[in-house]
């Protein structure tokens, strides 16, 4: 493959070809694949339990995978221009979506996260997570030489706007993934790293204390904000599928897990990886995501364009922070969220952002510097060690 | 304030804190995750581990006919960590079983192990298996089946959901069954069916509340077929109400009535063997006692025979002869064939207690010479009969086969006085009150009773009594014995509004008669025991 493109090839494929993570690409390939294999062991039993053909939900995420793939190379070549004004109409539509939803939408498990569009159903959320970010990278890079402050009185006003329509949902959970990838963002972007240990401190111990301290409190917060979680019920059943499935696992397609949860092909991907397939597995997708944030971040490090460190460095967030709530609800570390695993979890409004958000961060940490000069000289001044 | 550059350099900068932050952050996760991977495995589902019982034995009938055997079966538990979704899944269930109670808390419960149904159908099963819930587990499981139904139930017994005896045969042999060995009784399941036939064509002419019965072998005490209705299906023994399940053959006791003239009469016999016969009784009054008087059913109103008194069932006739035997003869010829304590021998455990006069007074010797004051089961009746109507020796009750086994039987009265028995049985047939017990060729003999319940206000009833008969066949030299008692039957047109037992259970005994001539291929024998 790499014999295709001669690097003096000035097209625009060969351009990405070497400017591109390819070592990234691949760890997403990578996870996708992985996403189809859980599904397909995960979801027939869902299915079937809810009165649908056993390959319902595999048939429909196959058919997915595709236009999701072209999506991922589609958005990695697009320049920072292009993305952000489709970042820009995504956010105005998906905000559209989430007030939208609050009105029309169905009500699942004590939530309104649904709308259904041309007969699927959409999840508006999604979409807005990856959008929110790169506007907000947008609206605090834009303004230089006008006004330092009206971008980014205009980012926290999206933010809030986002924040308050998620949590009359309510979703919970995207509100804090959403909060962290942007308070990342303007860690980025120059906010003094006082208020944010601050502010991160302050907001996580507040919610910490109240929330295990108080017993009425934290069942009143599990009974608002997820009915599902009212008890432990969730969280045993996925430490008891992890612990049976010890370091190699009890064999894919023999876990049971994904009988006993409601949401096992979605909320507990990693309960059900881990059982079947052991702790092996599970470090293996830690590790894909890790090698992904670690070389994105790496990458930015060098970039010469301050708005794409920014929403680079936003969408690597928003995906490190999803892994990490869905890692930490089946793991036990946090109270239990329902969240998808990126790539692994059904879901086809989740598999198209996630996809999004893959291609936006191929885009983001491409290195531009002159084509046609070696591959040691691409790297630009003092970036990399 | 910054130029952008600054900024820019700035953020480069920070990204490697972003870069540790989710580093730290994975390698906790990571490190979690091998946490959680070595603790111990979490209990294993399915942990309940009781030994399946080993096949219990069949009971068998006389001639091999299968009367109880274990067919392989299923019950049905649920592992409740297993279900994702008790309540939906307790609806399902709820549809299949629905006499199984709460299943919704079963399935709720924090347990590996729960029992839902014990011994469900193939149907059952299937639509469980439709509900597709993993958690819903079936468990191999023998059942007791009973394929002759109802047929001797309160002889065979029953066993309960864990395949343990709780009555009849299958309690008192149970270990035996257990150990996977066969029992095999003495019933002929077809005797058997055709004694339930009849007694329960009688309780239905006339309309009884119960019944009980028995086919006794005489020359060895074999119970041949024993019958207690209303009956119950054993398979599912619980379901059936008490009164069903009670062993009227066995467990009740009875005041029969005239049936024990048999007995004072055999006692006069033996007492007066010179008399005997030649003897005369004055039934032309009532016969006062104290405050007792003693009164014939139809007053022949003359001075009559032995053999009179006994062929016409005169009460006078028989406390006249008990006044002579006197008090301490007749007890102890009561206690010699066993009237006065429950049946010693018989291995089931639902033997009833006859009730005896006590104290026993002389107006006592009275009253029991025609079955008044004193109450024994029907089997332990027809066993003192087959002694006295047979070859005057008392052979206890069998109802399990021992092959080989010598016959324990201990002579009560005399080879001869059994001899007159039999003549004067076989005259109340001929020309006594049980005329509607006669099978041409058969040579039926035997004796009727009536008798008046106790009320409930102390006295007796006349409204409601008991109606049996005793009799043996062929009378020259009885080889079986058959006992008919119907509870409460009320008259009808077709009897003229009698119910005696001449109306109801002699007829019952002739029609049983000829079933088993037909059964036991008996050829039919002219009177004096040559063929005809």
């Amino acid at each position: 493959m790499a014999r295709a493109f001669s690097r003096a090839d000035d097209s625009l494929l060969a351009r990405w070809w070497w400017t591109v993570d390819r070592v990234s690409l691949a760890a997403f390939g990578a996870l996708m694949l992985l996403g189809l294999m859980l599904v397909a062991t995960a979801s027939p039993t869902v299915a079937e339990r809810i009165s649908l053909p056993p390959y319902y939900f595999l048939f429909r995420h196959a058919v997915l995978l595709g236009p999701c793939a072209f999506a991922v190379l589609g958005l990695s070549a697009l320049g920072p221009r292009w993305l952000c004004r489709g970042a820009c109409l995504l956010l105005v539509a998906a905000l559209a979506g989430l007030v939208a939803v609050l009105f029309t939408g169905g009500e699942v498990k004590g939530a309104q996260r649904w709308l259904s569009l041309a007969g699927q159903s959409v999840q508006p959320s999604e979409f807005a997570k990856p959008a929110l970010i790169v506007v907000t990278a947008w609206a605090v890079t834009r303004p230089y030489g006008v006004s330092l402050t009206w971008g980014r009185r205009a980012a926290v006003g999206l933010w809030a706007v986002t924040v308050a329509l998620l949590l009359a949902q309510p979703d919970l959970g995207s509100s804090v993934q959403i909060t962290a990838a942007v308070a990342a963002v303007a860690v980025l972007a120059g906010a003094p790293l006082r208020l944010a240990g601050f502010g991160l401190a302050a907001g996580a111990g507040g919610l910490v204390a109240a929330y295990h301290a108080l017993p009425h409190v934290r069942s009143r917060v599990d009974r608002f904000w997820d009915p599902a979680s009212g008890d432990t019920y969730q969280v045993d059943r996925s430490l008891e599928a992890l612990s049976s499935g010890g370091f190699f696992g009890v064999g894919p397609g023999h876990g049971a897990v994904k009988a006993r949860l409601p949401d096992a092909h979605a909320d507990f991907m990693l309960a059900v990886a881990g059982e079947e397939m052991g702790a092996v597995l599970v470090w293996a997708v830690l590790a894909l995501f890790a090698l992904i944030l670690w070389r994105g971040y790496a990458r930015l490090a060098a970039g010469q364009d301050m708005f794409a460190v920014l929403a680079g460095g936003g969408l690597l967030a928003l995906l490190g922070v999803q892994v990490a709530t869905h890692a930490g609800s089946a793991l036990a570390l946090i109270p239990a969220k329902g969240t998808t695993l990126p790539f692994l979890s059904y879901g086809g409004s989740a598999l198209l952002s996630a996809s999004l958000t893959a291609g936006a961060i191929l885009a983001f940490t491409r290195i531009r510097g002159q084509p046609g000069l070696s591959r040691g000289t691409l790297t630009p001044r003092g970036a990399w060690p | 304030m910054h130029r952008p550059s600054d900024t820019l350099r700035q953020a480069q900068g920070r990204t490697a804190l972003l870069r540790m932050g989710f580093a730290l952050m994975f390698l906790i996760l990571a490190l979690r995750a091998g946490e959680v991977a070595s603790w111990p495995p979490p209990p294993q589902p399915h942990p309940y581990e009781e030994p399946q019982r080993p096949r219990r034995g069949n009971i068998v009938d006389a001639r091999g006919a299968l009367l109880a055997t274990d067919i392989a079966g299923q019950s049905l538990y649920a592992d409740p960590h297993l279900i994702a979704e008790p309540d939906t899944t307790a609806q399902a269930l709820a549809r299949i079983f629905p006499n199984a109670g709460d299943m919704t808390q079963k399935l709720r419960q924090d347990a590996r192990f729960v029992w839902l149904a014990r011994h469900i159908s193939p149907a059952q099963a299937r639509a469980v298996l439709e509900i597709g819930e993993p958690g819903l587990v079936f468990r191999a499981e023998p059942e007791r089946v009973y394929p002759q139904g109802p047929l001797a139930a309160h002889l065979i017994g029953h066993t309960d959901v864990d395949g343990r005896g709780l009555a009849g045969v299958e309690r008192a042999f149970d270990g035996a069954l257990a150990a996977g060995q066969d029992v095999r009784l003495t019933i002929d399941i077809r005797l058997q069916h055709a004694l339930e036939r009849e007694i329960g064509a009688a309780m239905e002419t006339f309309s009884a509340k119960a019944g009980a019965g028995a086919i006794l072998e005489i020359a060895t005490g074999r119970v041949l077929a024993g019958a207690s209705l209303p009956d119950f299906d054993p398979a599912r023994a619980g379901a059936a109400s008490a009164d069903r399940r009670f062993n009227r053959l066995t467990l009740g006791v009875y005041e029969l009535g005239s049936l024990f003239k048999v007995f004072s009469t055999a006692a006069f016999l033996e007492a007066y063997p010179k008399e005997g016969l030649a003897a005369r009784f004055d039934t032309r009054e009532p016969l006062r006692s104290g405050r007792f008087v003693i009164r014939d059913y139809h007053p022949e109103e003359r001075i009559l025979t032995t053999a009179e008194v006994f062929e016409h069932s005169s009460n006078i006739g028989a406390a006249l002869m008990a006044e002579r035997v006197g008090t301490e003869r007749l007890k102890a010829f009561y206690a010699a064939l066993g009237l006065l304590e429950p049946m010693p021998a018989w291995p089931l455990s639902e033997v009833g207690r006859p009730l005896v006069p006590r104290p026993w007074r002389d107006i006592s010797t009275l009253t029991v010479s025609y079955g008044h004051g004193i109450a024994v089961s029907p089997l332990q009746l027809a066993t003192a009969a087959a002694a006295v109507l047979g070859d005057g020796r008392l052979r206890a009750p069998k109802i399990v086969e021992e092959i080989g086994a010598p016959v324990a039987a201990r002579q009560v009265l005399s080879t001869a006085t059994a001899q007159t028995m039999h003549t004067l049985a076989r005259l109340v047939v001929t020309g006594g009150t049980a005329k509607e017990a006669d099978v041409l060729g058969y040579a039926i003999g035997g004796k009727t009773g009536t008798a008046e319940k106790p009320g409930a206000t102390g006295g007796y009833d006349s409204t409601r009594i008991i109606s049996s008969f005793v009799g043996v066949f062929p009378a020259h030299a009885p080889r079986y014995l058959i006992l008919i008692m119907v509870d409460e039957p009320k008259g009808t047109k077709a009897s003229y509004g009698y119910a005696t037992g001449g109306w109801v259970a002699a007829p019952a005994v002739a029609r049983l008669v000829q079933s088993m001539a037909h059964i036991l291929m008996i050829p039919p024998i002219g009177e004096s025991g040559n063929n005809v």
